[in-house]
């Protein structure tokens, strides 16, 4: 890898790319650009292969028998699908790639706190992916990333111990991050930028990694005991043991809906630097934008009894959860309304990370209205673990997390790689990525208000229109995913040279080389102003 | 960072009182108070839990960031144990219909 990637010719200066060679180089590196870069090759195979399960689960269901794949089989590709995707993909993508890179740079420090444990979060990433690729070949599971009991942790002969362990693992990846982030953030900063200089990309980092510390704990002690019941048979969620299978649901649920947060609050910061740059605007209410991630990480931790509301749980929890569930949806539209105002007359240029921004907010919009659909207790019974769940969240994690991802890389490509990737080809996949999106999931909400049920491999005929719509969405979806890939990696050997700062951007991280030196700045910066000052003569610059 | 060290005696006072509180816990178990009996023994553990934080963590001389995350620690374990008791506390308000 490090041979593709070498130094822009008109920088004669070494940077964190050129400064060593060989693997040991990367696999023993300290710098927290290599190691986002070490994330983001993970990330990516990791994303291959969750995307080899949805392309196996659209082909099923391109028609109404089950005539591909055994229904056993197709229970163990989507659990596979939503494994490696959730925890191994959508989790770590924005906060270990993008976070691991722009956090330091962002605030003016050298590297993270804690460089050792930063790689320690990598390998031990990496461990628990290994486990669970084992569980993978060695027979798969099928007990839903859910792990529902007591299903999971008594019926199932599948391979659930050898996930849980991976996963289990994978947790500490992720604290370990958000520790990194928290301390960072609070002891690091450079002389002058205040809390409320930070950019929101920061702000989302922090609110994010409060998730990450408070909340994956608690799933992994919730994993760790259906291991103990599988393993010793003690009673903890077994009924005919004493236990109770809906406690398994409260624990799973305290980390999984805050982990949804996890997914989309960075990219929401990464929102949030695209359209104050590409709008050539401050963003409008910054201390709104920048407590609204706070909001969103507090609020998102008293909501989970809404995955249960048909599950057994009282109807007067659930009517708590179900208000609580609304309140969620104030801090996020105070977001889309910011960016929308700060979009308002502003000098707008549509190069591609704007394109991705815009989709962003379009689909998270439908994804979170749709989300209030799913809070309404009467609503929900009818629309409970039918498509019009799939298609709400996938309109959160994929139009919205992914689209911010992948909007945040192209944002940032120069600065990573020194080199500019070719617009036209970024600006036709990023449209090919939202038709295909579109076409992908819009049909699945009518599917599911139709009243089909999610994990089924074979469905009425009256349902197939819709989805050989969704089928072909998602092979649309494939090429808007490929063409980047293909270009980006392109991009690193036969791109133009990224001058330090392509976009006119504010922000520390455009003030230093592309692609920066191994300490980031030489100087210490110091700041003496507030993020996304664009004046009129800035507007000129691109 | 200012680092305050505790005499050792301190630190041996301590671990006494965790025997003590641990010989105290099995003794009352011989008693049968009821539902008064978890509550006895929940009072003990988290006296024991508080010394162990307060003392062998050193959490009584950290700055105020260190005590507030400890405390947002704390508040957290409450919202789980609290919204999951909201769901176990009111199940049986409303009784199931009969025949099931």
């Amino acid at each position: 890898m490090s041979t593709v990637l070498t130094a822009p010719p008109v920088e004669t200066k070494t940077n964190y790319l050129n400064e060593s060679y060989g693997i040991k180089s990367w696999l023993l590196t300290k710098d927290h650009k290599r190691i986002a870069l070490l994330y983001l090759a993970a990330i990516t195979f990791f994303f291959a292969v969750g995307g080899f399960f949805a392309v196996l689960i659209r082909l099923e269901l391109i028609t109404p028998a089950g005539d591909l794949m055994q229904p056993e089989t197709y229970n163990k590709a989507f659990t596979m699908h939503g494994v490696m995707m959730i925890f191994f993909f959508l989790i770590p993508a924005v906060p270990a790639v993008l976070g691991n890179f722009l956090v330091p740079m962002m605030i003016g420090a050298r590297d993270l706190a804690f460089p050792r444990i930063n790689l320690l979060s990598w390998y031990i990433y990496m461990v628990g992916g290994v486990f669970t690729l084992y569980a993978m070949v060695a027979g798969g599971v099928d007990t839903g990333w859910t792990f529902y009991t007591p299903y999971s942790s008594t019926y199932s002969n599948t391979q659930v111990m050898a996930t849980a362990i991976g996963i289990f693992i994978l947790g500490f990846s992720s604290i370990l991050t958000g520790l990194n982030f928290i301390v960072t953030i609070h002891k690091m900063r450079a002389p002058g930028l205040t809390w409320f200089r930070l950019p929101l990309f920061i702000w989302a980092h922090y609110a994010t990694s409060v998730i990450q510390i408070l909340g994956t704990p608690v799933v992994a002690i919730a994993i760790v005991l259906v291991g103990l019941e599988r393993a010793f048979r003690i009673g903890i969620f077994d009924p005919k043991l004493g236990g109770d299978p809906i406690l398994f649901q409260h624990l799973f649920w305290f980390y999984s809906h805050p982990a949804v947060y996890i997914m989309i609050l960075p990219s929401m910061g990464v929102i949030s630097e695209l359209v104050t740059c590409f709008s050539r605007k401050k963003i409008f209410g910054y201390g709104f934008v920048a407590m609204s991630s706070v909001a969103i990480a507090v609020l998102g931790f008293l909501v989970w009894g809404h995955h249960m509301f048909v599950s057994g749980q009282s109807v007067y929890a659930g009517m708590v959860f179900s208000i609580l569930s609304y309140l969620v949806a104030i801090p996020s539209a105070i977001k889309v309304f910011n960016w929308t105002a700060t979009l308002y007359r502003g000098s707008i240029s549509y190069q591609t990370p704007l394109l991705y921004a815009l989709g962003f907010i379009g689909l998270f919009t439908i994804g979170g209205l749709t989300g209030l659909f799913l809070a309404n207790l009467a609503v929900d019974v009818h629309l409970h673990d039918t498509y019009f769940v799939v298609g709400h969240f996938h309109y959160i994690m994929v139009g919205g997390a992914i689209m911010g991802y992948l909007g945040g890389l192209h944002f940032w490509w120069p600065k990573i790689t020194g080199r500019l990737y070719p617009e036209g080809w970024a600006r036709l996949s990023a449209l090919v990525l939202f038709v295909g999106f579109n076409l992908t999931f819009f049909p699945q909400f009518i599917l599911g208000y139709l009243g089909m049920p999610r994990r089924y491999h074979a469905y009425p005929e009256e349902f197939q229109v819709l989805n050989v719509m969704s089928s072909a969405g998602a092979s649309i979806l494939a090429v808007g995913y490929i063409i980047p890939m293909i270009y980006l990696i392109w991009s690193m050997r036969y791109g133009k040279p990224a001058p330090a700062n392509p976009w006119g951007a504010t922000g520390l991280e455009w003030q230093i080389p592309s692609p920066p030196p191994s300490y980031n700045f030489e100087k210490t910066p110091v700041v003496t102003e507030e993020p996304y000052v664009y004046s009129h003569e800035e507007a000129q610059v691109v | 960072m200012v680092t305050h060290i505790e005499p050792k005696r301190v630190y041996l006072a301590v671990f006494a009182a965790l025997m003590v509180l641990t010989v105290l816990t099995v003794w009352v178990s011989y008693f049968d108070m009821g539902d008064l009996s978890i509550v006895v023994a929940l009072a003990i553990a988290v006296t024991k839990a508080t010394l162990v934080v307060l003392f062998f963590m050193h959490a009584r001389h950290s700055p105020r960031l260190t005590k507030f995350v400890i405390a947002a620690g704390f508040c957290w374990l409450v919202i789980l144990i609290g919204l999951t008791l909201s769901d176990y506390f009111t199940r049986t308000w409303l009784p199931l219909p009969q025949g099931w």
